[in-house]
């Protein structure tokens, strides 16, 4: 029922930002498009909004499975330095690849990301200090010196410009032919949800886990992959987005619980919904210019965070 | 059933348990006594493969338990930690599904259907059995994490403090739960318990651990005694018998 409304917004939402844009296409025109009208929809509207469903969707579910993993409501891809560390990725990759397509930089990117996300994640778990806000207070400082890294090395080779506009999150540049990667995250995602059950357990902690006969650690190593993977491909294709992953699975969480086979696919509609919204305010709010999506987020995720944490509607445990 | 052998656990160079073998008896109660620190908890973990012993081994009916496939032994052998840092919202019901994992993966079958509801029966939370963990009372939500462990039907049940924070009423609650386990099921179960007089009243064997040794072994009648109980914990004991069990008097 609830995904059954989810899922109508989403289309909703979906069909309207299809004809927001410069370019004017109304519903009436859509069976006469001109030439003109019909590449603008196929090359460029449909891909964005492609784009900006899986984006939402897979930083929700990356969020859901983080927070699971290091058993903290507040660790995301923002929160614990793998967004930063995805970025570092692609700006390594610039150097050792100056002329690399997609893939070349989509696996170095990877391979930083794995290994960032596999040090937060098991200092995470070793950590005896379970705060709420340390943890992530540890990955925001984790991801500044990420980012600090990025920028000296940027700096060295005079990147940092190209790589700034690279990074920030804008579904503007979204385009047939540079953004078909993303699909990438669809496998993995329902790998995340066939595995759901598991990842629950591991929110109940080891002890429960392999109480129940889990392998814990194979499961921890499925959540680091689909993890990395996920965040380097949207880093990669549309920069950083933030708050996704932190705000939507936390108020799923308080709307419908943690079971996650119930609610992976609510997480994932309602993080393709939220995202879809501030894209389509950016892209009307200032017509005919349009304000980033990262921009958006920021403001409208961080009210919401803010109310979270500051209303205690997180279950702080 | 459960037996250790000459298992041994060093943190560094420090030796937490040493050298304990112990023959866990079938379809009775046994209760892991001693002050804190004696390695009574870790024990426990070592048994249920939570922790890798450095030394020795843990068998279950003749078998290592390290040749039993880990789906395989959470058949048989479940282990409830102090549970209360769990901050996930699962509903009672959810929570106790979850014990019937190692038969079916996350699809419930209609007979893992019908066991949770006699698990959640069983603990008397049919009536909150929709309501999220996170909103019950420490008691009740202790109950659900012994419902869910009902629910995995295991022969041997294994319980780290099951008593910790909990009141006296439900302290007594909990405590006849596992006499009726043992009793009417057949369960095995081994605890580790802070309190000596519910140890007293409630188990038939009483292991006591001192500095990583084990210190004794036997039945209540033979554990439960002034001498006993002072070698083990280094204080005085008034053991008095009243109706028909042993309590320890040891506050003044």
């Amino acid at each position: 029922m609830k995904f059954i409304v989810l899922l109508a917004v989403v289309i909703l939402l979906g069909c309207w930002s299809l004809f927001i844009g410069y370019t004017e296409i109304s519903v009436s025109d859509i069976f006469t498009m001109s030439d003109r009208q019909s590449l603008v929809m196929v090359a460029s509207r449909i891909p964005r909004l492609a784009a900006v469903i899986i984006a939402g969707a897979s930083m929700s579910i990356c969020g859901v499975i983080m927070q699971q993993m290091s058993h903290n409501r507040f660790v995301s891809l923002t929160t614990a330095g793998t967004m930063d560390a995805a970025a570092l990725g692609i700006m390594l990759s610039m150097l050792i690849f100056p002329d690399g397509g997609t893939y070349q930089r989509l696996s170095v990117s990877l391979g930083v990301t794995l290994l960032a996300s596999a040090v937060f994640m098991t200092m995470a778990e070793r950590i005896k200090f379970k705060n709420l806000v340390f943890v992530p207070l540890l990955g925001i400082i984790f991801g500044n010196i990420l980012d600090s890294v990025t920028t000296f090395i940027g700096l060295q080779f005079n990147v940092v410009h190209s790589m700034a506009s690279w990074l920030h999150g804008d579904f503007s540049s979204v385009m047939q032919g540079r953004y078909e990667i993303m699909y990438v995250s669809i496998p993995l995602l329902a790998a995340a949800y066939i595995y759901a059950d598991r990842f629950t357990l591991m929110g109940m902690g080891k002890s429960f886990a392999v109480n129940l006969g889990m392998n814990y650690n194979t499961m921890f190593r499925l959540g680091l992959v689909i993890v990395s993977c996920v965040t380097a491909v949207i880093v990669l294709t549309v920069g950083m987005i933030p708050f996704v992953g932190l705000i939507v699975p936390n108020i799923i969480s308080i709307l419908y619980g943690d079971n996650l086979r119930k609610t992976l696919p609510l997480t994932a509609l309602s993080g393709a919904a939220f995202l879809l919204v501030c894209d389509i305010l950016g892209r009307t709010l200032m017509a005919p210019y349009e304000i980033s999506v990262s921009v958006m987020v920021g403001i409208i995720g961080g009210a919401i965070f803010l109310y979270l944490i500051l209303g205690r509607r997180v279950n702080a445990g | 059933m459960m037996r250790t052998e000459n298992i041994s656990k060093f943190y560094d160079e420090k030796a937490v348990v040493e050298g304990v073998s112990v023959d866990i008896p079938k379809g009775k109660i046994t209760s892991f006594i001693g002050s804190n620190g004696a390695g009574k908890s870790t024990l426990l973990s070592i048994m249920s493969r939570l922790i890798k012993q450095s030394d020795g081994k843990v068998y279950l009916d003749g078998m290592p338990i390290t040749d039993i496939e880990d789906s395989e032994l959470a058949k048989r052998v479940s282990i409830l930690k102090q549970s209360s840092h769990i901050n996930i919202r699962l509903t009672v019901r959810e929570l106790v599904s979850f014990g019937r994992f190692p038969y079916s993966g996350g699809r419930l079958t209609q007979e893992d259907e019908d066991i949770v509801s006699r698990a959640i029966g069983y603990m008397d939370l049919t009536e909150s059995e929709n309501k999220y963990i996170d909103t019950l009372s420490g008691g009740q939500r202790q109950r659900a994490f012994i419902a869910m462990i009902i629910a995995q039907d295991t022969d041997c049940i294994l319980l780290d403090e099951p008593l910790n924070n909990l009141d006296m009423k439900h302290s007594v609650q909990i405590m006849k739960t596992l006499r009726r386990l043992t009793d009417e099921l057949g369960k095995t179960v081994v605890l580790v318990i802070h309190d000596i007089n519910f140890a007293s009243c409630y188990s038939d064997y009483i292991a006591a651990l001192k500095d990583g040794k084990l210190a004794g072994f036997g039945k209540v009648e033979q554990m439960i005694e002034s001498g006993i109980l002072k070698d083990i914990f280094g204080m005085e004991f008034d053991v008095r018998e009243m109706n028909g069990s042993r309590i320890c008097l040891y506050y003044t």
